[in-house]
């Protein structure tokens, strides 16, 4: 890691989800996580573990329950206000993940490229699209895409329609929130590279949510899994892939199926037992303690807390198993 | 017409054949030609994974299987599917077993078009073993409570009183397993059944599907884009590319000596994990045929970085490799140069199948 000062900090980040009755979702609870610049973090985790609340508290879309959280050292506000909005969607942007719903099916491909500059900038019309014109280039599609609609349009095109709509504020943080799960397999690599272009041209820092843990990996300098709320395990996403040390990441990586018949054939598979317990009562102690293969008597009291490894402090987990 | 027959080496004679299937779709912009020609067969107890790109004729092909294809606008041009030798198209039973439910089972990516919202769970299964194999009430319910638990379902009983909405999605996606195995079918359809799923709930509703097929001896048709849930469970694969097969053979000659280029393609595509992060992807740049005037060459020929004059002009037909791998592609033919990375059937020319 550099000396430079890191460019998001989140300290004990807490998003709740009230529910009637005074009952609340732990969608995101205590979440600590440094993102360094031109840095891209991948985050995995069950379905409905806090990724997408994560990614979207970082940058403000849902407002905080608690804790902090910075963008090269200035807090952000807790709640965005109008103000807050155009100051800081110049800075970080988010990616969707459903190319056919986040495109709005009544406007131009320029306009809603040009959308982002005509909210939060003082530029011209012409100046806007010519803008978006480049942008589009710039993704790989044709500047006389402008006057055409997103529903003529593939879904490896719309999500570079979506890609050149973060971008074209040019932002230095942006959450991609499963950019490429709706895409086929010859179509996610068009994405990816085109991200990881970007990313060199334009100095990006990313958080990329995925399902697909080798995509993960392929794409991301560190590797974060999460598991009902909380960050279980962080570090360099080679080693968190190759050699998981939380219980929760061993079952992760074992479960993902890689393109290679004898070597599925052979692998034993390692599924968890039970369910995920519901994030409105959540377990007390370790929040796997209910599933974990190698519970013990401590972890169904004490929280354990995320902490680097005794010996390989780039990477840390929330695991009694490792407690020094 | 070239058609195909993959012989299965280790089983009998197929259960399921589908020979020649083309399917079209009436609209006002013309015919969609969804299925171009579509032959495999699956063997009893085995698994065939149908994989390709969106739009390419997956669920059609199966949906028409089950007469599930809305006709009209649908239409069959030709072909046949014949389970145990008997013709199934157009049918709706043979011999006084329903297809549909009986003989063929189904799981949709979303459970809850195959489920009832307003009905327990526990009701759903019974009522399919009383219409299809007229069991009384309560031998029925008995009989869905031992799926769900099958189904690895916790507390089955219980359970079986509950509604969908009570129900979480992978358990909803089990749930419907328990429904589709309800009549023991001879064939179980599973149309992207795990698309939505994270991966640890997606290795538990692949590591039931196999235990079912071992414990009842279902065959498996598995539509998926998704290669390496492919290789983790497919005994042979069919690869589809704008309507029609482009290569099909054993999990192992598909993976590991892939015969089409847009084979080739989709691996390279694909992250791996043996070799260096720094390997760029390649993706297969451009998009597939329109399907209401497919070209009159290879489908591929747009995109292929092998394509040779004769590819768009004339369709290759299906080259035989030997056991059953067969790929749409001219670069099997004598006259074509040799590709490196491409498997060809032995040292030998390629043979027209
Ligand atoms: N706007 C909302 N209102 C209420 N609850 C919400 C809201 N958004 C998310 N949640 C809940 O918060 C929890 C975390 O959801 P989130 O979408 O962040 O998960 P995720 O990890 O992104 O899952 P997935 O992989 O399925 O996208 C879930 O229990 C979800 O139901
Ligand atoms: N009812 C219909 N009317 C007109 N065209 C249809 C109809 N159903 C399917 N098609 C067309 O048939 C073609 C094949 O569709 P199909 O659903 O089989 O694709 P698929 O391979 O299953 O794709 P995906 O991976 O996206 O599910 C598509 O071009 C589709 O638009
Ligand atoms: S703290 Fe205990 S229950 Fe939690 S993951 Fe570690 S060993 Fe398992
Ligand atoms: S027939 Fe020609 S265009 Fe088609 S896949 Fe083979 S080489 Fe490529
Ligand atoms: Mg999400
Ligand atoms: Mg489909």
């Amino acid at each position: 890691m550099t000396a430079a000062p890191p460019l998001v900090v989140a300290d004990k980040l807490t998003k709740y989800f009230q529910l009637s009755g005074g009952r609340q979702i732990h969608a995101v609870d205590q979440v600590t996580l440094t993102v360094h610049e031109k840095e891209v973090v991948g985050l995995v985790g069950e379905s409905g573990s806090g990724k997408s609340t994560l990614g979207k508290t970082l940058i403000g879309l849902h407002p905080r329950t608690s804790g902090t959280a910075s963008y090269r050292g200035e807090a952000l506000p807790q709640r965005y206000q109008p103000e807050d909005f155009r100051r800081w969607a110049k800075k970080t942007q988010m990616i969707f993940q459903d190319p056919y719903s986040s495109l709005n099916p009544r406007m131009t491909v320029g306009e809603i490229v040009g959308e982002g500059l005509k909210l939060h900038s003082t530029c011209s019309a012409t100046e806007i699209r010519d803008r978006a014109g480049d942008w589009l280039k710039r993704v790989g599609l044709e500047p006389d895409h402008m006057s055409r609609y997103p529903h003529e349009f593939s879904g490896g095109q719309r999500q570079r329609i979506g890609i050149a709509r973060a971008l074209i504020l040019e932002p230095e943080f942006v959450v991609c929130d499963e950019p490429i799960s709706a895409l086929d397999v010859s179509v996610q690599a068009q994405v990816v590279n085109l991200l990881d272009e970007l990313k060199t041209s334009m100095g990006l820092t990313l958080l990329f949510i995925a399902h697909d843990l080798s995509m993960v990996r392929y794409v991301s300098d560190r590797m974060a899994v999460m598991y009902l709320g909380v960050i279980v395990e962080i570090g360099p996403a080679s080693d968190v892939f190759f050699s998981p040390k939380h219980p929760y990441t061993e079952i992760l990586v074992a479960s993902n199926p890689e393109p290679d018949p004898l070597r599925e054939r052979h692998r034993r598979s390692e599924t968890i037992a039970g369910e995920i317990p519901s994030p409105v009562d959540v377990p007390a102690g370790c929040r796997f303690s209910g599933r974990c293969p190698r519970v013990m008597d401590v972890c169904r009291s004490v929280t354990p807390q995320l902490l680097p490894l005794a010996d390989a402090t780039d990477r840390q987990v929330a695991c009694h198993l490792f407690a020094t | 017409m070239t058609t195909v027959q993959p012989q299965d080496i280790a089983a009998g004679p197929p259960l399921l054949e589908v020979d020649d299937l083309r399917v079209e779709f009436d609209t006002y912009g013309g015919s969609v030609k969804a299925v171009r020609g579509v032959s495999f067969s699956v063997a009893a107890g085995k698994t065939l994974a149908i994989v390709g790109e969106s739009g390419c004729g997956k669920s059609v092909t199966v949906q028409t299987l089950m007469g599930l294809t809305p006709m009209p606008p649908g239409r069959i041009t030709s072909g046949r599917a014949r389970l145990r030798g008997v013709d199934i198209l157009g049918r709706t039973e043979i011999g006084g077993r329903e297809i549909r439910g009986r003989e063929i089972g189904m799981i949709f990516q979303d459970p809850m078009t195959s489920l009832n919202p307003t009905m327990t769970i526990g009701r759903q299964i019974a009522e399919t073993l009383e219409v299809h194999r007229g069991w009384s009430r309560k031998r029925a319910l008995d009989r869905a409570v031992e799926l769900l638990d099958m189904a690895r379902i916790p507390e089955a009983a219980q359970r079986a009183n509950q509604y969908p909405f009570e129900f979480s999605g992978g358990m909803l996606q089990r749930a419907m397993i328990a429904v589709a195995i309800a009549c023991e079918p001879a064939i179980l359809i599973a149309d992207e059944p795990t698309t939505a799923l994270d991966v640890t709930i997606q290795a538990q509703v692949l590591d039931l599907l196999s235990d079912l097929q071992r414990d009842i001896g279902t065959a498996i048709i598995l539509i998926t884009h998704d290669l390496g849930v492919v290789a983790r469970m497919a005994d042979d694969v069919v690869v589809m590319y704008a309507g029609q097969v482009a290569e099909q053979g054993s999990v192992e000659d598909v993976f590991y000596r892939s015969a089409h280029p847009y084979m080739l393609g989709l691996r390279a595509a694909m992250p791996s994990n043996s070799s260096d992060r720094r390997h760029r992807l390649l993706p297969i740049e451009g998009s597939p045929p329109d399907l209401f005037s497919p070209p009159t060459g290879c489908a591929y020929a747009a995109r292929c970085p092998h394509a040779m004059r004769i590819c768009s002009t004339t369709d290759p037909g299906a080259f035989s490799l030997g056991g059953g791998h067969t790929a749409r592609c001219w670069l099997h033919g004598d006259k074509a140069p040799r590709v490196p990375q491409l498997a060809y059937a032995g040292a030998a020319p390629g043979l027209k199948a």
